[in-house]
């Protein structure tokens, strides 16, 4: 068969073929430029040799060694990762044990108990950041502590909203757990704590990782919380990166900006391999 | 599921570091910000509980009133837009290829996992006087001024010269920022929505004779509605409490509730009537919240029969 013959007179378009009508395309097109152009000139002109910003004249990564050289910029990144690191490790933690008593057990005010719960996730952010601002101020936490203690308070806000969202996860994974396996193992003489550590929490690694991976990029990423609980000395990257965004556009905040981006991509592209790309998007369907 | 008495002592184990966490940090710390809602500001850093409403009466003054309609209302607007454009997306995305499907929805996504401070960024280097629209706009002027030179028609005769629009710091900034950040949190509840919609009933309408608008209308859409609703309410209340699109992109007279609430306790230095306001916000989360959890309910009935 001619293959010309089938790109000139292509199938007639289906009355439900939708997605191959041309005002349809062309929304999706105009949308997904909306969403995507501010990106990516934002990228783009991080490389871009002027300070005006708009032109483009020629390829630099001037702003990219000035990155690396501002020491204030670094200690803020710095510290963002390290909260983000011990964010994860407490958050990974506490979430799959809240998966785990969701799971497994039956308790009187289990639906209060997971209401209360699922709180720190529907909250509007502003109010959970000026109530740990209020907590912190009222009970005297002490100030110009040597680092990394004096990052505390963040990380406690930190693993708060974000420890919620992991046991979201985690329990997902738990859901197609055979129940039976943990009797077995019970009924072979395993105690609860080998129960747990050799039956179900190999069972849960995928979950654990997807959460993990969730509560790093949700603590590397907050401003709203961590702008109410830091301090002068506690500057973070996007509490930083805040600061030069209302001061000016300069290509430093782009570079800046194009670092965070990336890392958060690197960490979202591992959490979506890990999991299966299907569950992630629509919610375990 | 077994009963938690069973095993008592493991049930404590896995339960207590978690509750604990909950609790001290943050049933406590909202409480702290409950009863401060009760208080009233005696000194510059006296605050006294002593249970009276006047902070919240306060909120109903009408300058409070205001804010907190306009915020209603530009979330409103928000939604609106957000649902407009969302449809014929949600639309395109069912109907596509399987193996198309996946990368659409993964690209529409994606943006929602770069930083909201970042994207709010780049809209304003996009918007700003020198951005990147006013200097299109500049260009296409220039360049038209200069082929109406070449009919006796130049130096500004006919446009004049090129004044910047003001795009930035105005009220449809902060909708169009809020667009652009929330549009994700409409296309999913739509496109489940649309993909659980049984498509011989649209066969069906169409093949009776009605046409695509008609059975968009009276086919589609109340099919759909749970999802639309669900949508709406899911890009509603985040709107509603946003903090750092209106900050950013807003002029002094586009402030909304969340920053108000911020100045009270970081300028204006009253915690008190910001808690109040807080918990005001909260309320109104809770509502939609319920709003939610109702239609939900309903629509699970609807399937069950």
């Amino acid at each position: 068969m001619n293959p010309f013959k089938r790109w000139r007179n292509p199938e007639p378009i289906g009355p439900l073929d939708y997605s191959r009508r041309l005002w349809l395309k062309l929304t999706v097109g105009l949308t997904l430029f909306f969403l995507y152009a501010p990106i990516i000139g934002l990228i783009v002109f991080s490389f871009n040799d002027s300070r005006r910003n708009v032109v483009w004249r020629g390829f630099t990564t001037l702003y990219y060694q000035k990155l690396f050289n501002n020491e204030v910029l670094m200690m803020a990144f710095g510290n963002s990762l390290t909260i983000a690191i011990v964010t994860t490790i407490f958050s990974t933690t506490l979430g799959a044990l809240t998966a785990y008593v969701l799971w497994r057990y039956r308790f009187p005010g289990k639906a209060v108990y997971e209401g209360a719960m699922a709180l720190p996730i529907v909250i509007p952010e502003i109010c959970m950041g000026v109530a740990m601002m209020v907590f912190f101020a009222r009970i005297g936490w002490p100030s110009g502590l040597i680092w990394p203690f004096n990052l505390g308070s963040i990380m406690i806000a930190h693993i708060a909203f974000s420890f919620p969202f992991a046991a979201i996860v985690i329990r997902a994974r738990l859901e197609s757990f055979n129940r039976e396996l943990a009797e077995c193992a019970r009924d072979l003489g395993a105690n609860e704590r080998q129960v747990f550590t050799d039956i179900i929490v190999p069972h849960m690694k995928p979950g654990l990782i997807a959460g993990a991976l969730l509560a790093f990029t949700l603590s590397l990423d907050d401003f709203v919380i961590t702008f109410f609980t830091s301090g002068p000395e506690t500057v973070t990257f996007p509490v930083k990166i805040y600061s030069m965004v209302r001061f000016s556009v300069s290509p430093e905040v782009n570079a800046a900006s194009t670092v965070l981006i990336l890392l958060t991509l690197i960490v979202t592209t591992i959490a979506l391999r890990l999991q299966n790309r299907h569950n992630m998007l629509s919610g375990g369907h | 599921m077994e009963d938690w008495s069973k095993s008592a002592r493991a049930f404590w184990t896995a339960f207590a570091p978690p509750t604990f966490w909950l609790i001290a940090f943050f049933i406590i710390p909202l409480s702290l910000v409950w009863l401060y809602s009760f208080s009233d500001k005696t000194g510059v850093t006296e605050i006294t509980l002593d249970w009276n409403v006047q902070q919240y009466l306060r909120a109903l003054e009408p300058l409070y009133l205001g804010i907190f309609w306009k915020s209603i209302l530009m979330a409103a607007a928000t939604t609106l837009v957000c649902l407009v454009v969302s449809f014929p997306v949600a639309i395109a995305i069912v109907f596509a290829k399987p193996n198309m499907r996946m990368w659409l929805l993964l690209l529409v996504v994606l943006p929602f996992w770069t930083n909201l401070l970042i994207r709010t960024y780049a809209l304003i280097a996009v918007l700003r006087t020198n951005g990147f629209i006013n200097s299109g706009l500049e260009w296409l002027v220039v360049n038209c001024d200069w082929l109406l030179s070449f009919v006796g028609l130049g130096n500004n005769m006919i446009i004049g010269p090129f004044e910047p629009l003001q795009l930035l710091y105005n009220n449809v900034a902060v909708v169009f920022g809020l667009v652009y950040v929330s549009l994700p949190f409409m296309v999913l509840p739509l496109y489940a929505a649309l993909d659980r919609l049984d498509r011989s009933y649209l066969e069906a309408s169409l093949d009776l004779g009605a046409g695509h608008i008609r059975t968009f209308a009276s086919i589609v859409v109340p099919l759909a509605l749970p999802g639309i609703a669900s949508g709406i309410i899911i890009t509603f209340i985040p709107t509603l409490g946003s903090y750092l699109t209106p900050d950013l992109l807003g002029g002094t007279d586009s402030q909304m509730i969340a920053n108000v609430i911020a100045s009270q306790f970081k300028q204006a230095n009253n915690w008190p009537f910001g808690a109040a306001l807080s918990f005001l916000l909260m309320y109104a989360t809770f509502f939609a919240l319920a709003i939610r959890a109702v239609l939900m309910r309903s629509e699970g009935r609807g399937d069950a029969k």
